[in-house]
């Protein structure tokens, strides 16, 4: 296995982009990574995306995204699994670059959502979920989180008020992100007046649905000194699964495929949870980011709450996470999500995060949950 | 859904039909052929009581396509009295009175109608459980 290394990265702004299709923002990803990493070709790319099937009437995504950024003839495939689509691309493209068999990998994540805001995107994200036995009866994917929500709530003796400190924190730091969907902070007042969208959860708890792109370059560690100065190291890569529905987990409160995936990257990078200095986490919902964090390590059961409460998770606490606006405010373009948050980790390892920065941030993690916790990618990535 | 897909799930829609394992035991739905607990085969049928309490639930107003007419409706995660959970919609209830805990049996309901024309899908949705007389 070779040592494998990010040469280059590209990302579009995430946000409503009734002006370019699903192929336009992918090039505009594509095409800034490659003028990043200085590169004219590469051997492969592998594509993540959740739903051009469902609302771009579009499947094969591998030769219409190679081709329409000038690369006709590569390897080329869609890599899907469901909002871990980006983080399994870029792990499809590790694979194939630390074997050998491919020396620069691109790895871009690309959706289009709004297209079509409605019955039909709601209906789109739920396939994530289990068609026969949870979609049949009526569930929206918030639903499924709800259902996560309310047992933890429940089970912990929790309040709802005390997971505002997630959205509160994403908000703040997107403020610096100028790719980011929403750059304005939010108060713990406005989180606890927030609109229902199925009890507990509110529309401060949920990130928004949006367009985006986002890719980066994979080469061989030692071929990297030959594009750029700046590399960031993939110290680890590691993929877990866990049954498709809620209702089938030995313990519905515990995202196995989380700690499955952590421990691994953990095991590959010779680390643990405490050296980690930064942590791009998936909050597509408040309680996502709370059982994220226990499951890998930085809490204990039932407590992943009390880092939004005490500031751990803010700039400058014990372990900051989200800090280029997260899922919550940098937006949650499905397909494309775990690639931002591996995007935004280089950005913060290379010292090009702007008014974001983390100072002297050497070891980043970046961890993209696809379904309710069934598909759970973490890589470790490390910078000069 | 189209209807093969539909008229395959019968015996779990209609009868909750689930599995045990023959070889530790576990009681299995929905069922899956490979014991989740032991991973041995289990194709044994096995008909759940219907009885069971609500695990975890919530109240969906912005649905998926084709459960508009149900809004506002209760899903939960029903804990069987056998073990296993399910995912299914509440009935026969006001939203504001569920709670974690509560006793329910399952009734057999309209699941969702493909449009005037289409199919019309019923299975099983759980109500509180009646008082014994």
């Amino acid at each position: 296995m070779r040592d494998v290394s990010i040469i280059g990265i590209g990302q579009t702004p995430v946000g409503e982009h009734w002006d370019r299709s699903l192929r336009h923002l992918a090039y505009d990803a594509v095409a800034a990574a490659m003028q990043d990493a200085g590169v004219q070709r590469a051997d492969a790319l592998y594509v993540g995306n959740m739903l051009s099937g469902e609302i771009s009437g579009q499947s094969h995504l591998g030769p219409l995204i190679a081709d329409f950024a000038g690369l006709r003839g590569i390897e080329a495939v869609k890599i899907e699994g469901a909002c871990g689509s980006g983080a399994a691309a870029v792990r499809m493209g590790y694979l194939a670059v630390a074997s050998g068999l491919q020396d620069i990998a691109i790895c871009a994540g690309v959706e289009k959502m709004t297209d079509d805001v409605g019955n039909r995107l709601t209906g789109g994200l739920a396939q994530a979920a289990d068609a026969d036995y949870e979609v049949i009866h009526g569930i929206s994917f918030v639903a499924l989180n709800a259902l996560l929500m309310r047992r933890y709530l429940y089970e912990y003796k929790v309040r709802h008020e005390d997971f505002a400190g997630f959205s509160i924190n994403a908000h703040a730091n997107a403020v610096g992100n100028p790719n980011a969907m929403f750059r304005r902070p939010i108060t713990a007042e406005a989180f606890k007046k927030a609109a229902m969208v199925a009890d507990p959860i509110n529309l401060l708890d949920s990130s928004p649905m949006a367009d985006g792109a986002a890719a980066v370059i994979l080469c061989p560690t030692e071929r990297a000194g030959e594009f750029t100065n700046n590399a960031v190291r993939i110290a680890a890569s590691a993929m877990a699964t866990d049954s498709l529905s809620i209702h089938d987990r030995y313990d519905p409160l515990w995202l196995q495929a989380a700690q499955d995936s952590a421990q691994r990257a953990y095991r590959q990078a010779g680390v643990g949870p405490d050296d980690i200095h930064l942590f791009e986490l998936h909050d597509a919902f408040t309680i996502m980011a709370a059982m994220s964090l226990e499951a890998s390590g930085f809490a204990e059961r039932g407590k992943g709450w009390q880092l939004a409460v005490n500031g751990d998770i803010r700039p400058g606490g014990r372990l900051p996470v989200c800090t280029m606006g997260g899922l919550k405010a940098r937006g949650h373009p499905v397909g494309a999500t775990g690639v931002y948050q591996i995007v935004e980790a280089a950005q913060q390892l290379r010292g090009e995060a702007g008014d974001c920065q983390i100072p002297n941030a050497r070891l980043a993690m970046a961890q993209n949950i696809g379904g309710s916790g069934s598909t759970i990618v973490t890589h470790i990535l490390e910078g000069r | 859904m189209g209807i093969a897909q539909n008229w395959r799930l019968r015996s779990q829609r209609y009868g909750l039909v689930g599995e045990v394992c023959d070889d530790c035991g576990e009681k299995i739905f929905p069922p899956r052929d490979v014991c989740p607990y032991c991973t041995q085969p289990a194709q044994t049928p096995f008909q759940f009581s219907g009885r069971g309490e609500v695990f975890s639930h919530t109240t969906i107003y912005n649905p998926p396509t084709g459960y508009e007419e149900f809004v506002p409706y209760t899903v939960a995660l029903v804990k069987l009295e056998e073990g296993p959970l399910v995912t299914a919609q509440l009935t026969d209830v006001d939203p504001e009175e569920v709670n974690i805990g509560q006793p329910v049996e399952m009734v057999t309901r309209k699941i969702r109608e493909d449009g005037p024309e289409g199919l019309i899908m019923y299975g099983y949705k759980f109500r509180p459980r009646l008082q014994e007389v």
